[in-house]
């Protein structure tokens, strides 16, 4: 048996179609089966209420007197694109307030004129013999607008890879805060209910779709930017009028440490046409796979650290290497569901009726990393290999003597194994005198925590650990400890100036 | 109860808490200690019934003496119930019930503010 799109379109308009929750779906298949579900479900609507930072909106503000044709423009002070001619600008969600920075963002933009507040307009320009203006500020409501669309290149993702970190310090990230000692698991993603995750062919959402977005009655564009359903990891373009939307379904949001986002309640629903719609809409949590990766790798390839399901995800502890972990959501289930309930109030009275995709979407698609002409250069290049390094069981007046002889300020410390067991600095040195202690090995006076480098490391992770540990040089070790070298923050400074010179 | 205990150390060296311990013979929890070079900021926990008793005997000692219910408000127009704020609290204030929305067990509290700053809304403030 199989049901036809206009069937399905004829019972939502007389009021009869039988429309439930991705949430619900799965007990209604095990009770009815297959064939019985396919003849008494008509829709199953889907939702999810996350971050996705990559989403923005186009504004159209009408012509001022005398004209202008803007070339740079703020909101409340966040840059809008302007190069789209006259009085049209892109605002992204998360471009940052030149004067507030991560507390306030496109987001809040987007938010502010939800909420009914005023905005104010700042723009720039040359002027032109036909756009004379060349700067314009003026106060205005979203109700001033001819248009404000909103249109996302990537929401919705399928699934989200779940974030820990093994290191020993808290991460700050887009997935939210990460203790250290792998402290707890971030995870995103409604599971069950998330659009893409119940038509992982894209065979039912696609191009035309649709959809609710924020409130508003929106549409699917198609496949999003960076969408690659052949992993599992397929998202999609959106748009919607920002005029019909609702602060009940968008947030803005400040990730501390990481930046601003946007919170948009998105849901699809799905026409039951054929048996293929009704096994993919009976997904259960349990059956939904993702990894969990390390954050703390800085790498584009995180390592996984085990795989889980949204099942483990959402019972609020998973185990990693026999512990405990407690998780956490950054999307809103609760959120997830009121968007799926919404969107099936919306098909039962008839407000939306479906549609096929317009376009077929190729499901096997798969992401690619950037091909970079030029290779990042790695701390093997400009790391220092003619390194003074000391004992530990030495003297300090050794260290002092071999600090001022190689007019250096680090002495990286070995054991009898050749092994990095500290470093030694003019400053260890000079606390040690001023102070007239009795110590008078370098064991004694060096600083343990060290912060080492690897010769295959990229130079922008090490100037990271110098920054962020207020250091000004770091020992290269190989994978069993071994000095290869030393890396100055002066080296880095030199090659840095080169790049930024070109 | 959490009793938030404020003292100078104009008034000298005492060993406050220990004091209060020995006299009242109500067993305190120190929950987190600010000791600062001319005053310190001490946060407690004391059965609700001995509560009072402790308050009175403190007070006795000079220091001042706040009680606090409600440590961590949370904003319910901004919380969107996500749940960062869950794997963050070291002391498992927050949970979900069975409508996924947060719930809160505010007399574990210890006030360390780490969900304020990790919450991507801004709905966690610490009171004072």
């Amino acid at each position: 048996m199989e049901k036809s799109i206009e069937e399905i379109n004829n019972r939502i308009k007389n009021g009869s179609a039988r429309v439930v929750t991705a949430e619900e779906i799965p007990d209604i298949v095990a009770e009815l089966g297959e064939e019985g579900t396919l003849k008494e479900v008509d829709v199953v609507t889907t939702g999810t209420f996350g971050a996705m930072c990559s989403s923005g909106a186009f504004f159209n503000f009408g012509h001022s007197e005398p004209p202008i044709r803007m070339e740079r423009s703020w909101l409340n002070d966040v840059e809008a694109y302007s190069g789209i001619a006259a009085v049209d600008a892109y605002l992204g969600a998360t471009q940052e307030s030149e004067t507030q920075g991560i507390n306030y963002g496109g987001a809040h933009v987007f938010e502010d004129l939800i909420s009914g507040k005023s905005i104010e307009l700042r723009a720039s320009s040359k002027g032109t013999d036909c756009y004379p203006r060349k700067t314009l500020t003026t106060e205005l409501l979203l109700e001033d607008l001819n248009q404000a669309v909103m249109c996302n290149p990537r929401n919705s993702y399928q699934r989200y890879a779940a974030a820990t970190n093994s290191t020993e310090n808290t991460l700050h990230t887009y997935m939210g805060t990460l203790l250290p000692g792998y402290g707890n698991i971030s995870y995103s993603g409604a599971g069950c209910l998330s659009p893409l995750i119940n038509d992982p062919n894209l065979k039912m959402i696609g191009s035309g779709v649709p959809i609710f977005l924020c409130g508003s009655k929106g549409m699917i564009i198609g496949q999003g930017t960076q969408s690659s359903p052949g992993s599992l990891f397929a998202n999609l373009m959106t748009t919607g009028d920002m005029k019909e939307m609702s602060t009940e379904f968008l947030r803005a949001a400040s990730f501390r440490g990481y930046g601003v986002s946007l919170y948009v309640g998105l849901g699809v629903p799905i026409p039951v046409t054929d048996i293929e719609v009704v096994r993919n809409v009976a997904v259960r949590d349990e059956d939904i796979k993702t990894s969990v990766v390390d954050y703390g790798v800085p790498s584009r390839n995180r390592p996984e650290i085990i795989e889980v399901s949204y099942a483990e995800l959402k019972s609020g502890i998973v185990e990693i290497k026999g512990e405990e972990v407690k998780t956490s959501s950054l999307s809103s289930f609760k959120k997830a569901r009121q968007v799926a309930n919404e969107l099936k109030l919306w098909v039962e009275k008839g407000e939306m009726t479906l549609c096929l995709p317009t376009r077929k979407s190729d499901a096997s698609v798969k992401v690619r990393p950037m091909r970079e002409s030029k290779r990042t250069p790695s701390v093997r290049e400009i790391m220092n290999t003619n390194v003074t390094c000391i004992k530990e069981e030495e003297e300090i007046k050794t260290a002092a003597k071999k600090l001022l002889r190689d007019e250096t300020n680090h002495l990286p410390v070995i054991n009898n194994e050749g092994k990095v067991v500290g470093i030694v600095t003019t400053y260890d040195i000079s606390k040690a005198v001023v102070r007239e202690t009795k110590q008078n090995k370098v064991s004694e006076i060096m600083s343990r925590n060290i912060v080492t480098t690897s010769p295959e490391e990229a130079v922008d992770i090490a100037a990271m650990k110098l920054e962020r540990n207020n250091i000004s040089a770091l020992p290269v070790v190989d994978k069993d400890g071994h000095l290869q070298g030393l890396l100055n923050a002066i080296d880095l400074g030199k090659l840095f100036g080169r790049r930024w010179m070109k | 109860m959490k009793l938030l205990v404020n003292f100078s150390r104009k008034k000298g060296f005492e060993p406050l808490i220990a004091k209060t311990v020995m006299e009242t013979g109500v067993l305190i929890n120190v929950e987190r200690a600010y000791i600062e070079s001319m005053s310190g900021e001490v946060l407690i926990d004391v059965p609700d019934s001995e509560a009072s008793k402790v308050c009175k005997k403190l007070r006795e000692f000079g220091a001042d003496v706040e009680r606090l219910d409600n440590s961590v408000k949370r904003d319910e127009n901004e919380c969107i119930d996500c749940g960062e704020c869950i794997s963050i609290c070291p002391q498992d204030v927050f949970y979900f019930d069975e409508e996924w929305s947060i719930q809160m067990r505010i007399e574990r509290c210890v006030l360390c503010g780490k969900c304020t700053s990790a919450c991507p809304h801004g709905a966690l403030k610490l009171l004072q």
